[in-house]
């Protein structure tokens, strides 16, 4: 019994895991072209960027729903401490996509009304991007917890820190909204994301770098788990590596293959994520409560593994088709619509 | 009552779900209507109904990607506000939850895309097809969404270890006692609902007297319909009352505001219910009723609230009168359909302007009904969350002050205050458009962009 629970959760673990990052890359790119939206050069651009992403966009945002509803099932007590630490930044995260989505949905048919309904794109996708940037600096932090339930206050979230992070995430979506927006646009559009996508760059580095200083200063567990010996001896590489892919990025996106300045941001997104998941590991409340302790019953977490395993690649194969479908570039005079 | 985080978190619980579950309330009905009007297409041949279904598809567009997208809110406040009922039941109401959830990206996925934006590039029976699997989907959502409510309500399959709900068996949790009769109330509920609005914009089409044809069609499709689920309802609601009173006893006394225990019991239509000196002002009663309605027998006992500990009854006032109120809609429903029948039967259907006219306004009835119903449901099985075992109370998120939701919760009005009007204009555009014959291009738009299939080589 006890080695079918932790194979399970080995499981569950992998696929939120891959969720969140799926999210993170997808929704991440259409999210950062309405935080970029506002910044375009003219308003035939700004229409080019909507229709970039019109096709794909809310299927994007259908992935945090999943990890949403697999965190409740997969790992309750995950999800009854994190969320309602985070009470206000979900807020604002849930009402900013809500309006997001809406505005997105309007617009194509509401001439009269399009410049209000893409600002509220760009507004939208700004402050949930924004928003997400805080939990994930509240949750790398870690929460008050005693028992099984969260203990601090909903104001508990906002830290110099998590408000660094949110603003770590906008250049973050930005870089990757560049990076979409490079494949998917030619002329001077493409030459602009291209500048725009640098400027992102050099405010990702700079938020990597004040993460990977600051938590070890801050939590001595994270400190431990990178410094001391033999850790040290197999994890050197990944600073390394972040190097390398950084230098690419800022090269790819000074001229060359439309594809790697994406590539490049989706290596670096992984980087950091895994450093993140090396400071954190086993913690899914950091530093309190392990995957196993949060863990659903085994006959909980199989009964949705089941449905799961059928449902879940004819959901990424659709997706993975319709990202095939609607390849090539797009213009502002001929698109989708 | 003051204005706790409890009070203030299930106001804005109340608020979310209240203007969601009109969306899927319409688009259920409407994705099977759909489906049913391609089939028709399919087996008759007649313009007519393509022109029909046309106009639905791109309506159900519109409310299916809001739906979508209001939906996205309602699994995070389980986490938000509602934390110790996550942990404590997570293990069990979790994956029905997902399920839902699942079930809807994959119905998204796999066939919302032919039905938008396949007519042209499909074969006629794979968009018919398509029409039924989405249909299915929407329903299959509804069984996962009404198997996890059914479970709190009437839980079942379950043990509990140190405080908290472990699965025994799937069977007989999904399954379990009120969820059969919730299911077919609320599917109906939902079919009448969209059928409503079928017949109120069919009528507003045929007043118009820019598409009498197509309007006609919607008129008689709808009475149609009407006219076998409107009977059914109320038949499946008497079912689903005998299984409250054997299930939830003290939701089903505080219905029928009955303090004392009584055989035979009365039936009492109105009254101002007075929770302080546990009785009832200004009753109107009618013998015997209660009792034959009740139990289905003229003697039969019908328990009163008195019987349970004041901490464990509902709200009475709220629960009787929003009772009443989705009956009074199910008669005046029942009466509506008849009048039509009869009307037609003496051939004077479309000839009688004033009926034309009034049934324009019977689009909101089954919204109103719904929305009746469910706060029937919902208070009268306080003050617990999952029955007679977690209280409402130890569900709630422990560290959120009464500031803290008072804040979200003026957050989610405003936001909903904003959107619903303006997507209620959207749809009435669409409806003024009318089904024309432009209406055949293909909808495309927005939100839910066009989706690959419609760029499939034709």
């Amino acid at each position: 019994m006890a080695t079918s629970a932790i194979s399970f959760v080995g499981i569950w673990t992998v696929i939120i895991a891959a969720g969140v990052f799926f999210y993170v890359l997808l929704d991440g790119f259409d999210l950062g072209i309405g935080v970029l939206h506002g910044l375009a050069p003219s308003n035939a651009d700004r229409e080019t960027m909507m229709r970039s992403v019109a096709p794909v966009w809310d299927g994007n945002e259908t992935w945090l729903v999943f990890c949403g509803i697999a965190l409740i099932s997969a790992f309750p007590l995950a999800f009854a401490v994190i969320i309602p630490a985070v009470y206000f930044p979900i807020l604002v995260m849930l009402v900013a996509l809500v309006f997001r989505g809406v505005a997105f949905e309007f617009r194509f048919d509401d001439e009269t009304h399009r410049a209000f309904w893409d600002r509220a794109f760009c507004f939208g996708s700004t402050v949930a991007t924004f928003a997400q940037g805080v939990v994930l600096g509240a949750f790398i932090q870690g929460f008050r917890v005693t028992g099984r339930q969260f203990s601090g206050t909903s104001l508990d979230f906002l830290t110099p820190f998590s408000i660094m992070t949110g603003f770590a995430l906008l250049f973050g979506y930005g870089l990757l909204g560049s990076g979409w927006l490079i494949i998917k646009t030619e002329g001077a559009l493409q030459a602009w994301a291209r500048r725009a996508g640098r400027i992102c760059l050099i405010g990702v580095l700079a938020a990597i770098a004040i993460v990977s200083l600051w938590t070890p200063i801050i939590e001595p567990s994270i400190a431990a788990r990178w410094f001391s010996f033999p850790n040290i001896l197999f994890l050197w590489p990944v600073p390394l590596i972040t190097c390398a892919v950084a230098v690419w990025e800022w090269r790819a996106l000074g001229g060359g293959a439309d594809a790697a300045p994406y590539a490049a941001a989706v290596l670096l997104f992984l980087l950091s994520y895994l450093g993140i998941a090396i400071s954190l590991w086993p913690m899914i409340v950091p530093h309190q409560i392990s995957i196993w302790d949060a863990a659903a019953s085994p006959s909980t977490q199989s009964f949705l593994l089941v449905g799961t395993l059928f449902l879940l690649p004819v959901i990424l194969m659709y997706s993975g088709w319709s990202y095939w479908v609607f390849r090539g570039k797009v213009r502002s005079d001929v698109g989708y619509h | 009552m003051a204005l706790d985080a409890l009070t203030l978190s299930r106001i804005q619980f109340a608020w979310v779900i209240g203007w969601h579950i009109l969306l899927p309330a319409f688009t259920l009905g409407i994705a099977s209507y759909i489906a049913l009007l391609e089939g028709l297409h399919l087996g008759t041949g007649r313009e007519v109904y393509l022109r029909v279904s046309n106009f639905w598809i791109r309506i159900f567009a519109v409310a299916f990607g809001m739906g979508v997208v209001t939906g996205v809110v309602m699994p995070f406040q389980f986490g938000t506000n509602w934390s110790r009922l996550s942990d404590t039941a997570g293990n069990v109401i979790g994956p029905l939850l997902a399920y839902e959830g699942i079930v809807a990206f994959f119905l998204e996925a796999a066939f919302l895309g032919v039905l938008l934006f396949g007519r042209k590039l499909v074969p006629r029976w794979a968009h018919f097809v398509a029409a039924v699997m989405v249909a299915f989907g929407t329903l299959l959502s509804s069984f996962w969404i009404l198997a996890t409510n059914s479970w709190m309500q009437t839980p079942a399959g379950y043990s509990l270890v140190d405080g908290r709900f472990y699965p025994e068996n799937w069977l007989d949790i999904v399954f379990s006692p009120s969820f059969p009769y919730r299911l077919a109330h609320t599917v109906t509920g939902f079919y009448v609902t969209a059928a409503f609005v079928v017949l109120g914009v069919g009528a507003y089409t045929i007043r118009r007297g820019l598409f009498g044809q197509e309007g006609r069609v919607m008129v008689m499709t709808a009475l149609t319909l009407l006219g076998v689920m409107v009977p059914l309802q109320i038949f499946l609601g008497d079912q689903h009352g005998l299984n409250t009173r054997e299930y939830q006893p003290a939701k089903l006394a505080a219905i029928e505001a009955r303090w004392e225990t009584a055989s035979p019991a009365p039936l009492t239509l109105f009254a101002i219910p007075d929770p302080a000196a546990e009785t009832n002002r200004y009753p109107i009663e009618i013998p015997y009723l209660g009792s034959l309605i009740l139990t289905h027998s003229l003697n039969g006992t019908v328990q009163g609230l008195k019987d349970f500990p004041a901490d464990q009854r509902p709200p009475v006032a709220i629960v009787f009168f929003a009772f009443r109120v989705m009956v009074g809609i199910g008669f005046l429903m029942l009466g509506i359909v008849a009048l039509g029948w009869l009307l037609y039967f003496r051939r004077r259907l479309f000839d009688t302007r004033w009926y034309i006219w009034a049934c324009q306004f019977t689009i909101p009835l089954g919204f109103i009904a719904v929305l009746a119903g469910w706060t029937t449901t919902e208070e009268g099985r306080q003050p617990w969350t999952v029955y007679g075992l977690l209280r409402t109370a130890d569900s709630v998120t422990p560290s959120l002050t009464a500031h803290d939701v008072m804040v979200s919760l003026l957050f989610y009005a405003l936001a909903y205050l904003v959107i619903y009007p303006t997507g209620v204009l959207y749809l009435l555009r669409l409806v003024r458009k009318g089904p024309g014959k432009d209406a055949i291009a293909p909808p495309v738009e927005a939100g839910r962009a066009e989706l690959p299939v419609a760029r499939l080589p034709s």
